[in-house]
């Protein structure tokens, strides 16, 4: 449908020069996009002899390719290790920040309710004494954080159901997605005095729980988009059946919501597969990622181009088969995301 | 939150613990994330706040903080770390008056507006007031170290790769999604090979761009060769260096703002477009009038996406440059990262807390001046 309606038809409208020069712009971009990576992939295929000696261009041709360093990185190396604890991290992070970012959006979208300001005040003031006391009085931080623990709960209990201020919708979603503005090396360095207090740095837990904090906020921003676009009519005659919010979640809303989903799922496949910072900081040996692998290549020997290569290239691989299949949902989830956010 | 008042009967306890659950059920759905953020947001920034107010250093056993005020921040910024964050200052002369009066016109002008207007409201001021003196302070620095004998700072480094980086970028991606959005054959090949360097990891493209631009191995060597520039290297010299990285950026970014952009003009009133091409509308004209307005909102939000992530930038100058020659491509991130290699932790927050603190303030001015007036624009 979409297709007859804006393409064969309109073809011959264009004039040929401008035509020309629009197909002559395209190649233009798209020579800028495949040299890059052309030369990796070619790169892979050299030696040091290849690299060394000057530029050659074309395989079979003016240098003969070899597997070696293929064989190098993939069966004497280390190399699959990173790769799977790469892979294990991004899909696991992402499954649990679209799963627990979807529920709040489809809260956000659907559930009236409130927060009420003096929690949220008692929470806060709670938190920074057991910083306070843990970091300058040297308490032991177990029991700081179970005296506070049950500070709140009497306080929640007691007076905080009778204040009248509170937080709505709105403001809980806008704090959530605001998250994202902040720059992780700001966050990092308690992150990591954290894991290292649970002994759990440079565990594969770790980057998992980190990335899905940080990809968090992006999925509610997208995922709130499609839920509010979705009929109510249906939910709500489930509801009138009985079901529960929970059972009209993943049994109705959910479903319905399927390609936006995919959009989201892809997007923070690929912000987690890439991410370079936080796991410099959290991972060193076991839990190494990729992205860390590849920066690690810069050895003393100058870096070894054709090593690099060859982890560049099974590293971008796997991504670009995928989005390169699902890139249109893609585009229209960000639209969705893009004209409402 | 009145319901406890029915009498509860014999079989009733578990049906009200079902209902209650029911009740609660969007707490409980935004639980888990709050719960999240609350670990992974809010609990390290309070931390990083404690830290960037102390000294750390390593002690038999451990380390020990010692809470000093504000002296880190008060380093960065007038002490002996002030030619690190803020850069050096140079000569201020005719031109750098000229434009800082131009700069201070135009914020006043925009305050004015807002005041005059009869509407100010005691957070709309505040605010504003704010986003002015951050935008005069970073103009100012800005202005003052690129005079003569200044040099930028890792501040002025970020906003360098911010502001050009995204104007770049979404230029390119609005001129590559204007070509696409015309009635061309070949248009989903496009779209997919377009779409490419996002997905490539920005350390993967910084080494990739080291490999291009390699004066010797390089696959451009022998064109430069033919020029005669095979002794220079781009690595050492302040603004070849920062292109290298904004080329580099920009290179993964475009396509980001290509395919949204694209997906928005897919969407215009394809009738308008229509019509006005009968009339005899030229395609400038069909694009202010149509295509503009009908992306506006897009537009805004994908630059304020962007907006957000680029200020985070690291591993690009990083890999490519390591941040140098000198100074020279040095982001804030990075700036903070090296001061935590050198176990300057407490100076490290600081920097973190003056970009959150920066990126904070231009992202949210940019959401309430820019993205909220072109939504508004559009309906």
């Amino acid at each position: 449908m979409m297709r007859r309606l804006f393409e064969p038809a309109t073809v011959e409208e264009q004039a040929p020069a401008g035509k020309v020069v629009t197909y002559a712009l395209l190649a233009l971009w798209s020579l800028v996009v495949l040299v890059p990576l052309y030369w990796v992939l070619i790169t892979s295929f050299k030696g040091p002899g290849e690299v060394d000696n000057g530029p050659f261009y074309i395989p079979f041709v003016d240098f003969t390719p070899s597997l070696e360093a293929w064989d190098f990185m993939l069966l004497q190396n280390y190399t699959l290790g990173p790769y799977l604890n790469s892979v294990v991290v991004a899909l696991a992070s992402t499954l649990l920040a679209v799963l627990i970012g979807s529920l709040a959006a489809y809260a956000l979208v659907r559930i009236r309710f409130q927060a009420k300001l003096a929690g949220v005040a008692v929470f806060l003031i709670l938190l920074v004494a057991v910083i306070i006391a843990v970091a300058t009085f040297g308490v032991q931080w177990e029991v700081a954080v179970a005296v506070a623990g049950a500070l709140f709960l009497i306080s929640l209990l007691t007076f905080v159901g009778r204040t009248r201020l509170a937080l709505g919708n709105s403001d809980v979603e806008f704090w959530i997605i605001s998250n994202r503005i902040m720059p992780p090396i700001v966050a990092v360095l308690p992150i990591y005095v954290m894991f290292q207090q649970l002994r759990l740095l440079d565990t594969q837990v770790a980057l998992i729980a980190t990335y899905t904090a940080v990809n968090l906020p992006i999925v509610v921003w997208l995922t709130r988009d499609f839920f509010a676009g979705i009929p109510l009519d249906l939910e709500e005659s489930a509801e009138i059946d009985g079901a529960s919010k929970f059972r009209v979640f993943f049994t109705i809303a959910l479903p319905l919501v399927r390609s936006g989903l995919v959009a989201t799922f892809l997007l923070v496949l690929i912000l987690a597969w890439n991410e370079y910072l936080l796991a410099l900081f959290l991972s060193n040996a076991k839990a190494q990622t990729m992205p860390v692998l590849v920066s690690a290549q810069n050895t003393t020997r100058g870096p070894q181009w054709w090593n690099m290569s060859v982890l560049i290239v099974v590293m971008i691989a796997p991504v670009v088969v995928i989005a390169s299949v699902l890139q249109k949902h893609i585009a229209r989830g960000l639209l969705v995301g893009a004209v409402k956010g | 939150m009145t319901a406890t008042a029915i009498p509860v009967t014999g079989a009733a306890p578990r049906r009200s613990w079902a209902e209650w659950l029911d009740r609660q059920s969007g707490r409980i759905m935004v639980m888990p994330a709050v719960i999240v953020l609350l670990c992974f947001a809010i609990f390290p920034l309070i931390i990083s706040a404690y830290l960037s107010l102390s000294r750390f250093a390593l002690a038999p056993g451990g380390f020990t903080l010692r809470f000093i005020g504000l002296a880190n921040f008060r380093k960065l910024l007038t002490g002996s770390q002030q030619y690190h964050l803020l850069g050096k200052f140079g000569a201020i002369g005719a031109l750098q008056w000229t434009i800082m009066a131009i700069v201070t016109g135009g914020l006043l002008f925009l305050l004015a507006r807002y005041f005059l207007r009869g509407r100010a409201t005691v957070v709309g001021t505040f605010g504003r007031l704010i986003a002015t003196l951050v935008a005069f302070s970073l103009a100012l620095v800005t202005v003052a170290t690129f005079a003569q004998g200044g040099v930028p700072g890792t501040i002025v480094n970020t906003l360098l790769y911010v502001v050009i980086g995204v104007a770049v970028q979404f230029g390119l991606g609005l001129g590559l999604a204007l070509l696409c959005g015309q009635p061309i054959r070949g248009r989903n090949f496009f779209r997919v090979l377009f779409f490419i360097p996002l997905m490539v990891t920005p350390v993967g493209i910084a080494y990739t761009f080291r490999m291009l631009a390699d004066m010797q191995k390089g696959p451009f060597a022998p064109l430069l060769q033919a020029f005669g520039v095979s002794e220079w290297s781009w690595a050492t010299e302040a603004w070849s260096a920062r292109l290298m990285v904004l080329v580099g950026d920009t290179w993964q970014w475009t396509p980001f703002m290509f395919i949204v952009l694209l997906a928005a003009i897919e969407n215009q009133p394809r009738d308008q477009v229509e019509a006005a091409r009968l009339d005899g509308a030229n395609g400038f004209q069909i694009f202010r009038d149509i295509t503009w307005p009908a992306i506006a909102p897009v537009a805004a939000t994908v630059v304020l996406i962007r907006l957000i992530e680029a200020f985070k930038i690291i591993d690009l100058p990083n890999v490519l440059t390591g941040g140098g020659p000198g100074l020279a491509t040095e982001s804030m991130t990075l700036h903070s990262f090296i001061a935590w290699r050198t176990q300057d932790l407490g100076g490290s927050a600081a920097v973190g807390y003056m970009l959150l603190f920066i990126s904070t303030v231009v992202c949210v001015s940019f959401f309430n001046f820019v993205v909220r007036p072109a939504r508004r624009f559009e309906t």
